[in-house]
């Protein structure tokens, strides 16, 4: 999901130019092979929903509209385009009026339209009747991962996110493409088949949008703001659809998957999730050592920080600063927790405080200061973080 | 009859280089006041913007040719594609309606030149520091902005000082457009030969009063746009961020609000354009002239009413929704009503196929399949599936490419012979034409259907489904791109072959443009010419 670059035009050109003969051949290649298996998929993905059903007939019956309307009007010029030329000898006519004919073609596409406008009313006020749902999510964007979260019955209070699982080596062409490249997460949505799931969306950062083709369900999300939409899976199965809203650099990276199941597998999955949770939950007043700290914090790194602070801690300034010889970062500990914790308004520096715990925040930060040519010593204990919340 | 340019008016004697001859060297073009001066240089500005934003948009299909990222990290494709667009829009196709504008609607009118000349050439002079600032852009820390053209925020809130220079840069442009809009409207209004009423006025005048219209009601919306988001980023308002009481919403409205107006903007001059050369090469009259007018007027104004179609997934509500796609449909009936009277100006006339006339049948032919797309779009339903998808890249490309570039590329070759006095190489027109046509189709086309399987728009990369048409597309994109450098090997071959043109080298063309030489002298009807009025329209 990441490569690096200040995005600046003087210094993209060199690297570009290196790379560019190798990805040519592997992605040749790569590209050979799928030209053999390939899927020229040029319609409406297949409805799951009654939703999307009705949006395809639509669908369908607007392409028999203007099918009709366009090989009506273009056989007329085609045939005028033969018939009338100067170089069979047509002579011009010189009418220029005829107001009944103009009064025909504007009240006929009129009808036509009103026509239109009533199964399209029908099935758009029935997308928008979110009432009486049996499970409620919360779909929430970030700078670039989904988070889902729960909200009503059994499962209510699960939460996570979920992040793209492509590699970068498949991205850049280093690794062969895997089936569902670009349209994988580790962790998706699951949800039961035929149950009206109502699916709010809100935004911790820019706006995005939560999308699934197959659902026929697109909403913004809008940071400050909550929409709502829903949909009723009529078929288990997993299905892929991708943020619908520019949302910066990783935007073409951060898809949605939802898996339905059936009540038994869901009711299943939702014990174990919250198993899992209560194994997770942390001991704020842990104690800590440096080097598990630092472990544990590097994979939080890797999870979280390294989109736009990089592996190596070098960042993508001046938007995106180095943490690697940071002063904020091997200065005091409190202004580095603080703006991990609280993010900093303005820029893409999210506040994670919302998104990790205290014990997960501490390790990263831990990690940072003595990650790389960073050496402090440092350990964050958990306890410091929760002290600052709410500061 | 016309009037003689080297009449002799009292109080001109103090006047640099009169009597017909411009003063020499570069400070002609800078200091001119003169119509057709201003109108070569919006027109080689707008053909110089084109190449440019052409090339960025080649950057993206070349990245786009295969899945995975092999040549452009993913924020400098942003940047690239919000440039293409801003360029295109605002340095390309809108100067070159204008540039036709200032070549065409003084003499169409009989007038000696336009309204307010020396805020003419400072509407001209405005637009190559604002692209200047526009482009330069991408050399600043943190690159240009990356947002899209639509600059949404917080998105936008985010990006760096390119953001800022984007941000004057619309400002400049926008204040060269109300100028411009306003020396039109004057013009259009004031300056008319006496016997032309407004009912007799050629279509292209038409358009262009009711575009000038919609840019002084318009671009004033977007300049508040950007302004609100300039003091967001850097003077603590909150407009946008509900974190401080506002709705990052309320910029969409406000944009849109510009937004839908924008596009009728670049289109009407388009179909003013295709009204004149449809009739020249169909050796008869334009069919209802009076109900072109009146759908003229009723797309100007219907524009104003449907912005939130753009805006359908947002969360307005349903009655929003509903309202919108209401609107929307309805502004469907004026333009196929446009279409059908282009058709049946056609109908039993005696055509003949020169290069302007197939350019203009390219128009009909493409922005017809355009603005279907476009019916497709307006249901909401439907559109829930396919906004911000590349069915929406696919609509928008042909009806701003096909439709409004291959007008464009009618009236460069229709008026060309007046502008230089020599005609263009038939063969060569013809070969661009057919280029494009072909290139443009294998370009955009498949694109509807990347759309429909649920490609999204304004990324670098893409599931592997999404391969085949991809690759299709840009292949189609490096052969237009290619074939619209014609338009040079064209300009430059007519003016080394020097086949002199006649006053009116096309035998069914009509308009006061026609009585004078080719080329046009430097200062035309000085006196108002005198209005045949049986022969109404131009």
């Amino acid at each position: 999901m990441v490569t690096k670059s200040t995005g600046c035009l003087l210094e993209w050109i060199p690297a570009r130019v290196a790379t560019t003969g190798k990805g040519l051949a592997v992605g040749g290649a790569a590209l050979s092979a799928n030209l053999a298996t390939a899927a020229w998929e040029h319609g409406l993905q297949d409805p799951v929903t009654a939703s999307a059903r009705q949006a395809q007939d639509l669908h369908t019956w607007m392409m028999w509209l203007i099918s009709f309307i366009f090989f009506g009007v273009f056989s007329v010029l085609a045939y005028s385009l033969y018939a009338h030329r100067k170089s069979r000898g047509h002579q011009a006519a010189q009418f220029h009026d005829n107001t009944k004919v103009e009064i025909l073609w504007t009240v006929v596409p009129f009808v036509i339209l009103v026509v239109v406008a009533v199964p399209s009313t029908r099935a758009l006020v029935n997308m928008r009747d979110t009432s009486q749902p049996d499970l409620t999510v919360k779909a929430t964007g970030y700078q670039w991962k989904w988070g889902y979260e729960y909200l009503t019955g059994d499962a209510a209070g699960i939460r996570f996110q979920s992040v793209l699982a492509t590699t970068q080596e498949q991205i850049k062409g280093q690794a062969p493409k895997g089936e569902n490249y670009l349209l994988d997460v580790d962790r998706p949505l699951v949800v039961p088949v035929n149950r009206k799931v109502r699916v709010l969306t809100t935004s911790a950062d820019v706006i995005h949008a939560w999308s699934v083709p197959a659902f026929a369900v697109k909403t913004d999300a809008v940071p400050g703001f909550v929409r709502e939409t829903w949909f009723r899976a009529e078929k288990e199965g997993t299905y892929r659809g991708q943020c619908s809203e520019l949302c910066g650099k990783d935007h073409g990276f951060m898809p949605v998957v939802v898996q339905v199941v059936s009540e038994q597998q869901y009711a299943e999955w939702t014990a174990e999730q919250k198993v899992l949770m209560a194994a997770n939950v942390e001991d704020p007043n842990k104690v800590w050592a440096l080097a598990e700290q630092v472990a544990h914090g590097e994979k939080i790194y890797l999870a979280h920080c390294v989109a736009c602070h990089q592996v190596n801690g070098s960042g993508l300034p001046p938007a995106i600063p180095a943490l690697d010889g940071s002063k904020l970062v091997t200065g005091p500990k409190l202004d580095h927790i603080g703006i991990v914790l609280n993010g900093k308004t303005g820029t893409a520096m999210a506040a994670f405080g919302a998104q990790l715990n205290n014990t997960d925040l501490a390790a990263v930060v831990a990690y940072e200061r003595n990650a790389w040519s960073n050496q402090t010593g440092d350990v964050i204990q958990p306890a410091e973080v929760l002290a600052l919340r709410g500061k | 009859m016309y009037a003689s340019d080297t009449a002799i008016h009292p109080g001109h004697e103090g006047h640099e280089a009169h009597a017909g001859h411009p003063p020499k060297g570069i400070l002609r073009w800078v200091t001119t006041t003169n119509h057709k001066d201003i109108g070569t240089m919006y027109l080689w500005f707008s053909f110089a913007m084109f190449l440019v934003g052409g090339a960025m948009s080649l950057v993206l299909r070349a990245e786009l040719m295969q899945p995975g990222i092999q040549f452009v990290t993913p924020e400098f494709y942003n940047q690239m594609l919000t440039l293409h667009a801003l360029i295109m829009v605002f340095g390309a196709i809108m100067p070159a309606f204008v540039g036709f504008a200032n070549w065409m609607l003084p003499m169409m009118v009989g007038a000696s030149d336009m309204a307010f000349g020396r805020m003419n050439n400072w509407s001209f002079w405005l637009l190559p520091p604002a692209a200047i600032l526009l482009t330069s852009s991408l050399l600043m820390p943190g690159g240009a902005a990356g947002t899209g053209w639509t600059l949404y925020p917080p998105l936008s809130v985010q990006m760096g000082i390119g953001m800022d220079m984007a941000i004057f840069a619309i400002h400049i442009l926008g204040m060269s457009s109300i100028m411009g809009a306003i020396n039109i409207i004057t013009t259009i209004l004031n300056m008319r030969t006496p016997g032309m009423t407004l009912m007799k006025m050629p279509m292209f005048c038409w358009t262009w009063l009711v575009t000038a219209f919609l840019l002084i009601a318009s671009m004033p919306i977007l300049a508040g746009a950007v302004t609100m988001l300039l003091t967001d980023r850097h003077f603590g308002t909150s407009f946008f961020s509900a974190a401080g009481g506002g709705d990052p919403v309320l910029f969409q409205h406000i944009f849109w609000f510009f937004g839908h107006p924008e596009v009728y903007i670049i289109a009407l001059p388009a179909f003013g354009v295709v009204s004149h050369v449809i009739p020249a090469f169909s050796r008869k009259p334009l069919f209802g002239y009076t109900s072109m007018v009146y759908a003229i007027a009723a797309i100007g104004l219907i524009s104003f009413l449907v912005w939130a179609h753009h805006m359908y997934v947002t969360g307005i509500p349903l009655t929003g929704q509903l309202y919108f796609m209401y609107a929307t449909l309805l502004i469907a009936v004026p333009t196929g009503v446009k279409v059908f009277n282009w058709v049946t100006t056609m109908w039993r006339g005696s055509i003949t196929f020169e290069t302007p006339m197939l350019f203009a049948l390219g128009f009909l032919f493409l922005f017809t399949i355009g603005g279907l797309t476009g019916l497709v779009l307006a249901i909401t339903a439907v559109d829930i599936q396919l906004q911000d998808t590349y069915y929406v890249v696919a609509h928008f490309h042909y009806v701003m490419v096909a439709g409004a570039l291959f007008s464009a590329y009618a009236g460069l070759y229709y008026w060309l012979p007046k502008w230089t006095g020599y005609m263009y190489s038939e063969r060569l027109g013809q070969w661009h034409f057919w280029l494009s046509l072909v290139f443009f189709n294998v370009a955009f086309f498949p694109q509807h259907f990347l759309g429909l399987a649920g490609m999204p728009r304004r990324i670098p990369d893409y599931a592997q489904q999404f391969t085949e048409f991809n690759l299709v597309s840009s292949i189609g994109a490096f052969g237009f791109g290619i074939s619209q450098l014609m338009v040079l090997v064209v300009v430059f071959n007519t003016l080394r072959r020097k086949e002199k043109a006649p006053a009116k080298p096309w035998e069914g063309a009509e308009g006061l443009e026609w009585t004078v030489p080719s080329p046009a002298p430097y200062h035309t009807f000085e006196e108002p010419p005198p209005f045949d009025n049986s022969r109404a329209h131009g």
